[in-house]
């Protein structure tokens, strides 16, 4: 049965059940045309977002931090109506603030008390004494419960940062709640489904999970209440579906600010939503009450929403995920099942959003690839890309048949079927340090302790290929049971001290769940094994004899050159810690996955990790991600890229990140040579089965005077892609910077 | 056979069209004082590669290829192995390959054995990217060591045979840029048929360290790169915009 604010859909499964993906696939339509439709920005765009800019400008200059809240803690309903500009209320078109004044950092203490407090103290605010008292005193937080069970082991490999990046100290984020069913069903409605689920959820015996389970649907349903309150405050009843775009817009981003009032997640992803407010956008142009200039001014302000979300970060956070990102992920693109390109022209509008508002880092746009999307999509996303370097690419055809068509992107790389799936976020081992405590007997090469088990260390001069590989393999057993057992541990405490109530509400209750380990140090522990196996590797040992460097004689094949000696091992040493991971009992049955995926953390891994077999020196950075190792690659991009494409996804479902710089001459000498060849590179490289790319076009000396004039205006927006990620090239600590530069960017003579 | 290799650069994407596949030989004949790959002219090396084993690893960048791209074949001078050419190219058709040859044009004769060569090999070539060092013999001689007559007779046999070429053109100042030289290689170009592209490739000194690496003199120590107007003068003369100036 039609709603009235469903007339000119197509009817389906949808209209009686919540079942976003029919009602997409029942009502979009393909777009195949070009650009030439788009609109320009409207006054109101201009106007709100020059307000922004002026307020990051502020934000840089007091330190990185405009405001913070230092008296009420975060939640839905915490705060009244906020605006960008009170003078320019009726011009923002999609509102909704984190807080009571934009770019102000909400108080959040249910993932720690002490984190929430020490960002305060960091950038000069003190929170309220009574703030403390109650979340030490009457209130657990999730971080004390993690530190209460911990076991002394876990502990010792987080102070050696073997395992690191763990959220143990923060929302775990990655959760996607689908937003979209706000609009398309309202929240009543919602609230029905969920109250259902509550009364059926029991089966007469009262175990665990089942206790679990219905206490999570009541503060499900209760955050569906709280959601049609704050929307109240801000004058709209989202108690019924969406009437038109407009609303859409806001109705989604009511559920979406729900989400990031309440969690402070590393990853607070928004979604697949292009298509989907796609089919709302075309009614209204159908029917005459929406232009393409309102459309994308629609688009514009949703997007430059998600440019200002913030949360209060301490340094030792900001040193791992540098540059203050969210990963208010969004997709774009992508085939359905039925072979139809899922391309609208709201996907065309999203990529816009980078011209008419200038590049940046957020929303975390990912075009969603497979060679037979329609080929002006392929050239508009490559143009978008050459111009702002702000766009990541995904394979849809090696994820479309793992997750369907209509998973999200959570986090940077991560796929997960909208609505039906949570991720528990795992960092990552750092399996380069592992290979060092192969080596000398679970000793950390930076600390001396004894971390990991007192095996035999090595002692002959000479590595010897079949005895490292046997110990490495002992020590990755070890290492991946403390780290499976840590984020158990994790995730048992984030449920019950810090649940996602408000996106959890937006996800099936019967939820299928993954269990995201991941990986740091790849390509070194890759090339490491190489250069035992195919050169000589002579150890060099101090006073102590403990082996603190290496000698290599003789030349090696290294990963990145499309060389199948070393290839193959990189595909031995994924497919051996996943089978690792899979010995254990993962938290609430979840699926394992893994990822080869660092974000900026590669440099402060880095820095913790000693002098590697294969050359690399104790404290230089880690290559990031997948990513071979600087100056590893000999015969150029492809070769590269098809080292990388060799990965198997099935055993890194968490996703496997490669980004790459490519200076604009190299490929080609004008625009139309360049979107060329780069849809030539995209086409190819995702036809070998790889899975992600991060692209930058720049040259070097770009990133070279940007570091030393970051005041020039023309860098204020200056976007790069890093593994997973996009960043504001001059938030970027120095190290960082180097390190960016440092790494290869395929320049050709 | 083997293939007396330079290197290999799987992302070629402004030596001939699409994306290739490039395979630098070693060995060139000529010393042009502006040569940035010094490092490829004497033609001895370890790195001996068989027909069979390049087109393998090249059919690994096909996906990369699309409709244009392909195998390009630089240097050095690739004609200096024109038998391996013949047999690297006649295996790449067989697959399908676009194929193209980056060459100045040096070994190029109508005299016998090479002449035959030559033709069976344009049997299987798809493009020639090549250039006109200078139009001037002599002056052709004071830049590359030898003279342009057998390069000019060349052009002309590609121009008989129908087979295309892109030129591309080194604009070194104080020998190329100068508008009398740039309208008499205009002039020729006009009696061409088969030339599909014409490039400007600026003078840049990225291949100085090279020299000084190999214990070369390098003599363009006090040459400046042509500014941006230079090169859009030459691009706009090469390609016939200021035909009307023509003698």
């Amino acid at each position: 049965m039609l709603k009235e604010e469903w007339n000119g859909f197509k009817e389906g499964q949808w209209t009686s059940e919540v079942n976003v993906r029919d009602f997409i696939q029942e009502n979009y339509e393909p777009y195949e045309g070009d650009a030439s439709f788009l609109a320009g920005p409207t006054k109101a765009t201009n106007d709100l977002w020059n307000k922004v800019q002026e307020l990051q400008k502020q934000e840089r200059a007091k330190g990185g931090v405009l405001d913070m809240e230092t008296e009420i803690v975060s939640g839905i309903t915490a705060y009244g109506a906020a605006y960008i500009d009170p003078a320019l209320k009726d011009e923002e078109k999609v509102v909704g603030l984190q807080t009571d004044k934009p770019l102000k950092r909400a108080f959040m203490p249910f993932g720690g008390i002490k984190m929430a407090e020490q960002a305060c103290l960091t950038y000069g605010y003190t929170p309220n004494p009574e703030l403390h008292k109650i979340f030490t005193e009457y209130h657990k937080t999730h971080n004390q419960g993690v530190f209460d069970a911990y076991t002394p082991e876990i502990m010792k490999c987080r102070h050696n940062k073997i395992l690191t990046g763990l959220p143990d100290t923060y929302g775990r984020g990655r959760i996607v709640g689908d937003y979209r069913r706000v609009a398309l069903y309202g929240i009543d409605f919602l609230i029905q489904e969920k109250k259902m689920d509550l009364f059926n959820c029991g089966d007469k015996t009262m175990t665990d999970d089942v206790i679990r389970l219905r206490e999570e649907l009541s503060e499900q349903i209760l955050a569906l209440q709280k959601m049609k309150e704050m929307a109240a405050s801000y004058g709209f009843d989202i108690s019924k579906p969406a009437k038109n775009a407009k609303e859409a817009f806001q109705w989604l981003y009511f559920g979406y600010l729900a989400a990031i009032k309440t969690q402070n997640g590393a990853a607070m992803s928004v979604g697949r939503v292009s298509t989907f407010l796609d089919i709302y956008i075309s009614r209204d142009l159908k029917n005459g009450t929406l232009t393409e200039e309102e459309a994308q001014e629609l688009v514009d302000h949703f997007v430059m929403k998600l440019r200002m979300v913030k949360f209060a970060r301490i340094p030792s956070y900001n040193q791992l995920f540098s540059g203050d990102p969210v990963w208010a992920t969004l997709e774009v693109a992508g085939f359905g099942q039925d072979g139809r390109s899922m391309v609208t022209k709201n996907d065309f509008r999203f990529l816009h959003t980078l011209e008419n508002m200038g590049p940046a880092p957020e929303p975390n746009l990912t075009v969603l690839y497979t060679k037979r999307l329609p080929l002006n999509f392929k050239r508009y996303a490559s143009k978008i890309s050459i111009d702002t370097s702000s766009i990541q690419y995904e394979n849809d055809d090696v994820m479309r048949p793992v997750w369907g068509d209509d998973y999200s992107i959570c986090c940077c790389v991560s796929a997960t079927q909208t609505g039906k799936e949570m991720q528990f976020f795992g960092a990552r081992a750092n399996l380069a340090k592992c290979l060092l405590y192969a080596i000398n007997g679970g000793v950390d090469a930076k600390t001396r302790e004894q971390v990991g088990p007192a095996y035999r260390p090595i002692t002959s001069e000479y590595l010897d290929y079949d005895e490292v590989l046997e110990k490495f393999e002992k020590m990755m057993d070890w290492l991946v049971e403390v780290y499976v057992n840590a984020l158990n541990l994790i995730h048992y405490m984030h449920d019950k001290y810090y649940y996602e109530a408000a996106e959890m509400a937006l996800i099936d209750t019967d939820v299928r769940r993954t269990f995201a380990t991941g990986i740091a140090g790849f390509s070194h522990v890759v090339d490491s094994l190489s250069a035992i196996k195919y050169a000589k590797v002579k150890t060099v040992r101090d006073e102590t004899g403990f082996i603190v460097d290496y000698e290599i004689e003789g030349d090696f094949p290294r990963y990145g050159n499309d060389d199948d000696r070393a290839d193959d091992i990189a595909v031995w040493l994924l497919k051996t810690f996943m089978k690792h991971v899979k010995m254990h009992h993962t938290y609430r049955n979840s699926e394992p996955t893994t990822s080869i995926l660092t974000i900026t953390s590669n440099v402060v891994y880095g820095k913790a990790t000693g002098s590697m077999p294969d050359g690399r020196k104790a404290g230089e950075p880690l290559s990031p991600g997948a990513n071979p190792s600087y100056g590893a690659e000999k015969n150029g991009l492809l070769a590269s890229l098809n080292s990388v494409a060799k990965l198997p996804y099935e055993y890194a479902l968490d996703g496997i990140s490669n980004t790459q710089t490519i200076a604009p001459d190299t490929l080609g000498h004008n625009e139309e040579e360049r979107v060329k060849t780069l849809v030539g590179v995209l086409d190819g490289y995702f036809a070998k089965g790889a899975h992600h790319l991060n692209v930058n076009v720049f040259g070097l000396d770009k990133l070279r005077d940007a570091m030393e004039h970051p005041e020039k205006p023309e860098y204020a927006n200056f976007t790069i892609r890093v593994s997973g990620y996009a960043v504001k090239f001059i938030d970027l600590t120095r190290e960082q910077q180097l390190d960016v530069i440092a790494r290869n960017a395929h320049e050709t003579m | 056979m083997q293939g007396r290799i330079h290197s290999i650069e799987t992302f070629g994407s402004v030596d001939g069209p699409g994306i290739r596949f490039v395979i630098f030989l070693k060995g060139c004949a000529m010393r042009c004082l502006f040569c940035h790959n010094p490092d490829t002219w004497d033609p001895k090396t370890d790195n001996l590669k068989t027909p069979d084993e390049l087109i393998d690893q090249a059919l690994r960048y096909k996906d990369y290829w699309g409709e244009e791209g392909g195998i390009t074949v630089s240097g050095g001078e690739p004609l200096l192995q024109i038998d391996f050419l013949i047999e690297l190219f006649q295996k790449a058709k067989r697959h399908g390959i676009n194929t193209c040859i980056d060459t100045a044009g040096q070994p190029f004769t109508r005299k016998e054995p090479f002449f035959s060569q030559f033709q069976e090999l344009m049997k299987v070539t798809d493009l020639l990217l090549m250039d006109i060092k200078h139009i001037d013999s002599k002056i052709h001689r004071e830049l590359t060591s030898v003279p342009n007559d057998n390069i000019i007779d060349m052009f002309r046999y590609l121009d008989e045979i129908h087979k295309p070429i892109w030129i591309r053109h080194v604009l070194l100042p104080g020998y190329t840029d100068d508008d009398k030289y740039l309208y008499e290689t205009r002039a020729f170009i006009k009696t061409l048929h088969n030339v599909k592209k014409i490039d400007v490739l600026p003078f840049h000194k990225m291949g100085e360290f090279k020299w000084e690496k190999l214990g070369y003199p390098y003599r363009l120590k006090e040459t400046k790169t042509p500014t941006k107007a230079r090169i859009q003068n030459a691009v706009d003369i090469l390609n016939g915009k200021n035909d009307e100036n023509l003698i």
